[in-house]
């Protein structure tokens, strides 16, 4: 939550007002409810990618091609990472005509971690937070022009993230 | 909390940067709780970020996204006072979602 306690203009009062605007549409009885107001379609996932091993196989269960390595893409992720559950790794791109990124993470168990679709208007870039069983290779896939482009970069994770 | 979706979108001049903090398990369905036993996969599958009625990004997120997940983009045709709808599905088919104001 740190991104919002440090954000500046981040009042308690905006918050409070958020919440007053949650009450009001009905949403403040609580957390998970089943079907409220979804538009987020679990059909859209690619179940069969997320279960691939490899990256080849990934990349053609999820756009059907495989991708050419490029340097015009801008994979940020930590050279060493002390906590495998939390793996900042962020991707942005100068190539043109950008539509999807995916982010996979080599020696997971399974290799697609992450796919985002970026629609027209909406920049070549994203951050999150992943998980990583191991050290291994990162590799960011971007979608551009109907061709894909990858970078790779190897993180060391001292602490693996799957835990047991 | 009255949402699992903590969202603070800000425009700035052209451009709205969007980051989310969903509360979220995100179990992978590999890891084992004190009594040995595997722990089954619950993960966000889908997140969609709607603006104007179009949808403006879109998630599809595999159990090696973290805990709580956090992402962060950026789009363009938004100004202040705009809403933006957030909403996501699991694998167990819960869902929620929420609208916010563009700051």
């Amino acid at each position: 939550m740190n991104e919002y306690a440090d954000a500046p203009g981040q009042t308690r009062r905006t918050m409070l007002k958020g919440a007053a605007a949650l009450a009001a549409l009905g949403y403040g009885a609580g957390g998970l409810m089943p079907e409220a107001y979804a538009a987020a379609d679990a059909k859209a996932w690619p179940a069969d990618a997320f279960k691939q091993k490899g990256e080849a196989d990934a990349l053609k269960a999820l756009y059907g091609k495989g991708a050419e390595a490029s340097d015009k893409i801008n994979l940020d992720a930590p050279e060493i990472a002390e906590n495998g559950a939390v793996v900042p790794i962020a991707v942005t791109s100068s190539l043109p005509n950008v539509t999807a990124i995916a982010i996979l993470v080599l020696d997971n168990p399974n290799t697609l971690a992450a796919a985002y679709k970026i629609p027209a208007g909406t920049e070549a870039s994203v951050a999150s937070r992943l998980k990583m069983a191991k050290t291994s290779k990162v590799v960011a896939v971007v979608e551009s022009g109907g061709k894909l482009y990858s970078a790779t970069k190897e993180v060391k994770v001292t602490v693996g993230g799957c835990g047991g | 909390m009255a949402s699992t979706i903590r969202i603070r979108a800000i425009a700035g001049g052209d451009t709205t940067q969007v980051q989310s903090l969903i509360s979220h398990p995100m179990d992978s369905g590999f890891v084992k709780d004190s009594k040995g036993q595997l722990i089954p996969a619950h993960h966000i599958e889908v997140v969609e970020f709607e603006h104007a009625g179009k949808v403006v990004f879109t998630c599809l997120w595999g159990p090696a996204v973290s805990k709580d997940p956090y992402v962060k983009f950026s789009f363009k045709g938004a100004k202040k006072g705009d809403d933006l709808k957030v909403s996501w599905v699991d694998n167990k088919g819960l869902s929620d979602s929420l609208v916010a104001k563009i700051q």
